[in-house]
């Protein structure tokens, strides 16, 4: 979707700004919302795209209005509601007012929690089929404008570039979000920063993407 | 306005009380509920803050100069190159390392999102999620690196890495000049997180005294 998540190359954020010392966490409401974020994902069924994409789905005012850690509770309580995991009333009392869904995965434990969290998951698929472009080969990133979930950025529409890896085939986030697994073959793609921004790009840079194949036509 | 933005921008934002509130409720019920562990909660935010960080990824750096067959597997296979380490899991499943050189210089950004290698370098700083990092980057990186204290020098190429994909690149920054035969451990000391984002270089050696002998002596 073209949604304001999509920031490559906008105007106006201002500076960035390191911050020194910087803890990992800035409040206790940040570590909250960050481990329950993963932990809400397993009993849920949200993977990890379908997170994103709600995300993406937020209101912008509300996407740019909050900070990071706010974003990802407007993320969970969104995902809670969704799932049927609790109702916006209890969210509002902060009390439970309705039985929990019986179907509901039980909650992980501190072990597996962990133990996910050190495992990780996989995203890569065997091949099916050859990979369609190669190292070298020239490429243009497809005009789309998606409702739902994808992850290739606007700025690179419609822009030619040169494949420069070619990983394997991956799980399809386009498809995933909603449901359906399928992977493609993921490649690294590099654009001259003038192929990007013209008179405007600085000299000497490039930026590349990860990008599914049907992202992607030969140039 | 300005308030407005660097506040929610910079990590604070919201309301303090009313995105407290929200987080508590949802901790209220979904645990209340069965659906949440707060020992897990617990476990996972302790993990997160004292277990990985850049530290880890300065290893991986450290090995790759010292070590040339590493340094291969490494370019052949990143995932299983760092695996070897213990380096892998969440945020880090399919890794890809890339080395900056006397003509080359590597930046990696999320436009998207706020994706980054959890495993090597901890969870990301405000700063990388920031809508000023994630716009700019792509466009301007010489600029933004500028911001971020490093002047990439003027005949360098330099390579952003936007992750669109669940791939997390890694860069290898240049081994400062004025180590040779320093073992791994001790260049560790010298590759920060921003070295291996990007944003950065390696320090230069401490101009201090060279060996803890001479240091006692």
């Amino acid at each position: 979707m073209n949604g304001v998540h999509d920031m490559g190359g906008m105007h106006g954020f201002g500076p960035v700004r390191p911050e020194a010392d910087e803890p990992v966490f800035h409040a206790d409401w940040e570590s909250r919302a960050f481990a329950m974020n993963l932990l809400l994902g397993w009993v849920s069924g949200q993977n990890l795209d379908a997170s994103r994409h709600g995300l993406e789905r937020l209101a912008p005012a509300d996407y740019l209005g909050a900070s990071y850690y706010a974003r990802w509770a407007l993320g969970i309580a969104q995902n809670a509601l969704e799932s049927g995991l609790a109702t916006a009333e209890e969210l509002a009392e902060g009390r439970v007012l309705v039985p929990p869904r019986p179907d509901a995965p039980a909650a992980a434990t501190a072990e597996a929690a962990l133990n996910a969290a050190c495992t990780g998951g996989w995203y890569a698929r065997d091949p099916d089929a050859p990979a369609r472009f190669a190292v070298g080969n020239r490429v243009r990133a497809r005009k789309t404008a998606p409702t739902g979930h994808t992850r290739l950025p606007r700025y690179v529409q419609g822009a030619v570039g040169t494949v420069v890896l070619v990983h394997a085939p991956h799980v399809l986030p386009d498809a995933s979000a909603h449901g359906e697994e399928r992977a493609e073959w993921l490649y690294a793609v590099r654009f001259a920063g003038k192929d990007l921004w013209g008179e405007a790009a600085e000299p000497g840079a490039s930026t590349a993407i990860d990008a599914w194949e049907s992202y992607l036509e030969p140039a | 306005m300005h308030d407005h933005h660097d506040h929610a921008d910079a990590g604070g934002g919201t309301a303090m009380s009313e995105v407290e509130a929200r987080v508590r409720a949802l901790e209220t019920v979904l645990t209340e509920k069965g659906h949440l562990d707060p020992a897990a909660l617990d476990a996972l935010i302790d993990h997160f803050q004292t277990q990985v960080g850049p530290r880890n990824g300065a290893q991986v750096v450290a090995r790759a100069w010292t070590d040339p067959a590493f340094a291969d597997r490494l370019r052949q296979d990143a995932t299983a190159a760092i695996g070897e380490l213990g380096f892998l899991g969440q945020q880090g499943e399919h890794m890809v390392a890339v080395w900056n050189d006397a003509s080359t210089h590597h930046l990696v950004v999320c436009t998207l999102c706020s994706c980054y290698p959890w495993p090597v370098l901890g969870l990301p700083p405000a700063w990388y999620k920031s809508f000023a990092y994630r716009s700019r980057a792509v466009r301007e990186p010489r600029r933004v690196i500028a911001e971020c204290g490093h002047d990439v020098p003027a005949g360098k190429q330099i390579r952003v890495w936007d992750s669109t994909a669940e791939i997390r690149y890694l860069v290898i920054p240049e081994r400062p000049d004025g180590t040779d035969g320093w073992p791994a451990e001790r260049l560790a000391a010298l590759v920060t997180r921003d070295a291996m984002i990007g944003t950065g270089v390696a320090l230069p050696p401490d101009p201090a005294p060279q060996s803890p002998a001479e240091d006692a002596a």
